[in-house]
């Protein structure tokens, strides 16, 4: 790492460290009942107990594969729906308030129906986040889909491009761009939806850890689980980062 | 001599929220092969849109738009267009740019002719040393070198430009001037040029067309009396300075006329 990598990351680690302290000093200033909070170092312990003797890597693997999935299967529909709806006028017209009816129910109200009709296993919790991560997706797209100016298009035109070369060489590379948005956002919408399904009775995941916990009482296996659902988020979104620096290198961004 | 572009009692209105925009308005005149047309008239006045009928973006309200005696049905290659707004592909690099037209089933090449076509037009807009780059470290002036290049790397026998060298410096702009009439005389093309310069109308052209504020009618076709090839020297010459001065007043007429059209509506508003 050279000098200003360095400095970037320490920049970085700075308000996490300003955190740690704040949380030491709001135990220790007795305005609250420390029972009420376990301090830092005793919920690494905890996190260090849970990894080693209660498969917390199992709950970790779950939940990141039912994001995974569902944010995969969401995305993969919401590509080709939002595509149409953005390329289409009439078609926008004729959804748009139906996208939004639908996007504007928060995913937790569908759980009872959820359960009535896809049971209590993982189909249930794969169909909320296919549902959470395809309206956010679907609207990301559509919005960005519709923005993309004709003007490309009649270029390519008049150098003779027929109507296939035009999807493949203009309107693939345009559409990229929203492609990664929509993950990126349909990403952050499926975990903040993560532990709604797994009230679902999930026997595992960090959702279902969280719930079991707080049944007990067991603040600092909470304290865990929402430190993990927070830190695999922001990996996941640096690691998307990454990939959207990379792929689209030619976009005019100040800060890359 | 051969008719390759006709303009027939054309008329074009846009139906807007305000109400119907009459933007062209019976326009009738030939463009022959090898001719060198220059549209000038106030901005806003309807010239982009009259070249984009030619181009088969639009569709005439009324009259008939041909080219080579049929009427123009959609965009082709054999009319290559230089837009006002460049239109470069920002995801592809110069050189990219450069060969997008050559990688298209319409104007097969090999790849060794590709490079060499590419590397031909790198050097000629002065792009050569930014040949990997991506648009967004270009500067607008390159921005607008880079379309040219494009639209000439697939060798349209047609030309239809739109302001190319609006943006460029003074001392780019003759540069390319001098460069499209170079290119002319090697390949002899035919160029339907719109510009708001008077001086590069007549260097340029071999027919002026001036039109009037919107809606855009032919106030007044000139034939331009200097052969080619031409060169920079011709603009010392009176004959020039005659035609740029009663050029100059029919455009400021209609310059005058827009304004005028203009200061209701901003009142109304
Ligand atoms: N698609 C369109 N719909 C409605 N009005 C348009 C459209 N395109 C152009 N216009 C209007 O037509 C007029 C002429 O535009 P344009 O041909 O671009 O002028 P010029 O190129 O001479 O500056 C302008 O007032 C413009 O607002
Ligand atoms: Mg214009």
């Amino acid at each position: 790492m050279n000098g200003a990598g360095l400095r970037r990351f320490g920049l970085g680690l700075l308000p996490w460290i300003g955190a740690i302290l704040l949380w030491y000093a709001v135990r220790w200033s007795g305005f609250v009942n420390v029972s009420l909070i376990p301090a830092p170092h005793q919920v690494a312990a905890k996190s260090f107990e849970l990894l080693t003797k209660e498969g917390l890597l199992i709950d970790i693997f779950v939940s990141t594969r039912r994001v995974f999935l569902g944010v995969a299967l969401g995305i993969l529909a919401a590509v080709p729906v939002g595509f149409l709806l953005g390329w289409y006028r009439p078609a926008r017209t004729f959804a748009d308030p139906m996208i939004n009816f639908f996007r504007a129910l928060p995913p937790i109200a569908l759980i009872p129906l959820v359960i009535v009709y896809f049971g209590v296993d993982e189909l249930a919790k794969l169909v909320i986040l296919f549902y959470a991560s395809f309206f956010s997706g679907v609207i990301v797209m559509y919005e960005g889909v519709s923005q993309i100016t004709p003007l490309y298009i009649r270029v390519a035109q008049t150098l003779g491009a027929n109507q296939a070369e035009i999807f493949r060489k203009v309107i693939i590379p345009l559409t990229v761009p929203h492609i990664l948005t929509a993950l990126r956002v349909a990403l952050g919408v499926a975990w903040a939806t993560l532990v709604a399904s797994e009230l679902i009775a999930a026997q595992r995941g960090l959702g279902a850890m969280i719930q079991n916990a707080s049944t007990y009482f067991l603040l600092d296996v909470i304290y865990v689980g929402i430190i993990c659902i927070g830190l695999i988020a922001l990996i996941m979104d640096l690691i998307l980062r990454k990939i959207t620096a990379r792929l689209l290198v030619w976009q005019d961004r100040a800060i890359v | 001599m051969n008719k390759r572009a006709q303009f027939d009692k054309v008329s074009l209105a846009f139906d807007t929220p305000k109400g119907r925009l009459n933007v062209v308005e019976d326009v009738t005149y030939d463009i022959n092969d090898g001719d060198f047309i220059a549209v000038i008239g106030p901005s806003g006045c309807g010239k982009t849109t009259m070249m984009s009928m030619l181009a088969g973006f639009q569709k005439p309200t009324t009259g008939k738009v041909l080219f080579d005696g049929r009427p123009v049905a959609g965009p082709g290659p054999e009319r290559g267009v230089i837009f006002q707004e460049y239109g470069v592909f920002p995801w592809l690099t110069v050189k990219q740019n450069i060969a997008f037209g050559l990688t298209l089933n319409a104007n097969h090449v090999t790849t060794a002719e590709r490079d060499a076509i590419c590397d031909h037009y790198l050097g000629l807009m002065g792009l050569s040393d930014f040949a990997n780059s991506y648009p967004k470290h270009l500067s607008g002036g390159m921005r607008q070198r880079l379309a040219i290049a494009r639209a000439y790397a697939v060798k349209p026998q047609f030309l239809l430009m739109d302001e190319p060298f609006g943006a460029l410096d003074a001392q780019t702009r003759s540069n390319m001037q001098n460069l499209l009439l170079k290119v002319l005389e090697t390949e002899g093309k035919t160029v339907m040029l719109i510009t708001h310069s008077v001086e590069e109308a007549i260097y340029l052209a071999s027919r002026i067309v001036v039109v009037t504020a919107r809606p855009a009618r032919i106030k007044k076709i000139i034939d331009v009396p200097f052969a080619y090839p031409r060169d920079e020297s011709i603009q010392e010459r009176p004959e020039f300075a005659e035609l740029r001065s009663h050029i100059r007043q029919l455009v400021m007429d209609e310059y005058r006329a827009q304004q005028a059209q203009m200061r209701p509506v901003s009142f109304s508003e």
